[in-house]
Parts: structure tokens; C-alpha cells; sequence
């Protein structure tokens, strides 16, 4: 199979001095998940579609629809992440180390021709932040 | 499309002209009498800088009688949207609140 649009992946890494155990709950439990990402209605059952929810902001109704891909406890955790027309992929792997856990996000999917029609749907999201980059970027043509 | 994103720098460029296409952006469309008062220059000083956004495609207009209403349009933006940058900033923040909660949680 052909990938017909080119895309870009996001990829980001931490260690951390936890076992990958603990970890996993922390990715696999609602409540859990609820503490430091989103609310949600995530369950660990490849096929499951949940839904997690952002505050709504203007012109987006702060929900992320997400379907599970694959559950491999403890090592491998991933699932769709759709929000305002971009639908890319999260994958989750923890690697056991002498120390505790080097987790990897990886964020697939993002692609470069849909960009503009999901910027439209989400206007007002991180406006503020958005403008920030904006001054950030004109400063450096000057 | 390199035209486009001409204007579009040269239109971003002033922080007055910013300003009116911030203001229309958050708090939708506007009369140039509006405008004026909030943007602390003179009425044909505001046209001026609306006929630059109109150009970049940042704003358009509609006429209702004597009155131009102006309003932003975002979607003109995106050639400067990074959608990699705006996640990877977002990941980064969860990822700290995921590193506080397993410091709070049980082994």
C-alpha cells in the first residue's frame, strides 16, 4: 500500500523513573488519564471508540474522537486522535530501563495539504499562543 | 501563491494593522467607525491598513447602506500554521502533568 499524501510525524521522549507498569496505568485508566490529559471515555479494548474532551472554545467544540488500534500492556498503547478534520494517529511504547521507563509519543499523520481547511474549522484555538509565534516568526524576517 | 504570502508577511508586519485584524478575529465583524476608536489612529489611516489586510485576504467587507462592515478571515493564515509545532508544545505540557501524576501515584 502507497501512502498518496506525504505526512509528518511528531515524535517525543522522556525517561522516566517509573516502572512501565505504572505507567501503563496512568495511559490506560480513565480517571487516571483524566489527571493529565483529558476527560474521556477511553476504555483498553482494541476497536473501542471514545471521545476526549477538551473546554469548547469558539468555533471548536473542544471534542477529539479517537477509535483504539492497538493494546499490548505495558509496551504498546495506540489509538486515533480526530479533531477539526486532522486525523492522525498517538502511539504510546514504553521501553523497560535499569532506571524505570523511556516512554515515546509518537503523533503520525499530520498532513501538510490539509492544513488550511483545519486551521479554518479551528480559528480561535490557541489564538493567543498562535499570535505569540506570529511575532516570534515576523521578528526574525526583520 | 508566493503572492499571497507576500502580502500576507507585509500586512502582518505593522502592529497597528495586527491589531485591527486581532481585534476582528476575536470579537467578529466590525464598522470602520468601530475600528477607529479602538485602533488609536485616524479614520483613513485604518481604511489604509484595511485595504493591505483585504489584499493578504485577512479581511473582507460587505456594504449595508452608508456602513462597510469588515471581518476577519482566519483561514487566510494558514500557510504560516504549523500543526507539528502546536502539538509538540502541547505534548510537551501533558507530558509534565503526566510526570506529576506518577510522582503522586502508588507504586
Amino acid at each position: 500500500m502507497t501512502n498518496a499524501t506525504p505526512t509528518r510525524t511528531l515524535v517525543i521522549e522522556r525517561e522516566l523513573p517509573h516502572p512501565p507498569e505504572k505507567i501503563w496505568r496512568a495511559l490506560t485508566q480513565g480517571p487516571l488519564i483524566e489527571q493529565w490529559l483529558m476527560k474521556n471515555d477511553f476504555q483498553p479494548t482494541v476497536g473501542h471508540r471514545f471521545n476526549f474532551r477538551a473546554t469548547p472554545v469558539p468555533n471548536w467544540d473542544g471534542l477529539i474522537s479517537s477509535e483504539v488500534l492497538v493494546v499490548e500492556p505495558n509496551s504498546r498503547l495506540s489509538y486515533i486522535w480526530s479533531s477539526m478534520g486532522l486525523e492522525t494517529v498517538v502511539t504510546w511504547t514504553l521501553t523497560p530501563t535499569q532506571s524505570g521507563t523511556h516512554l515515546k509519543m509518537e503523533q503520525s499523520g499530520f498532513s501538510i495539504e490539509k492544513s488550511s481547511d483545519v486551521y479554518y474549522k479551528g480559528a480561535n484555538w490557541g489564538w493567543q499562543k498562535f499570535i505569540g509565534n506570529l511575532e516570534h516568526i515576523l521578528g526574525g524576517l526583520n | 501563491m508566493q503572492v499571497i504570502e507576500d502580502h500576507l508577511f507585509k500586512a502582518l508586519s505593522d502592529p497597528t494593522r495586527r491589531a485591527i485584524f486581532e481585534h476582528l478575529a476575536r470579537d467578529g465583524e466590525q464598522t470602520v467607525h468601530a475600528l477607529t476608536d479602538r485602533a488609536g489612529v485616524s479614520q483613513p489611516m485604518v481604511s489604509k491598513h484595511l485595504v493591505a489586510l483585504k489584499r493578504a485576504k485577512l479581511v473582507r467587507h460587505r456594504r449595508d447602506g452608508r456602513e462597510t462592515h469588515y471581518s476577519a478571515q482566519p483561514q487566510a493564515l494558514a500557510p504560516l500554521v504549523d500543526w507539528i509545532t502546536h502539538y509538540g508544545a502541547f505534548w510537551r505540557d501533558r507530558f509534565d502533568q503526566l510526570e506529576k501524576l506518577l510522582n503522586r501515584m502508588d507504586k
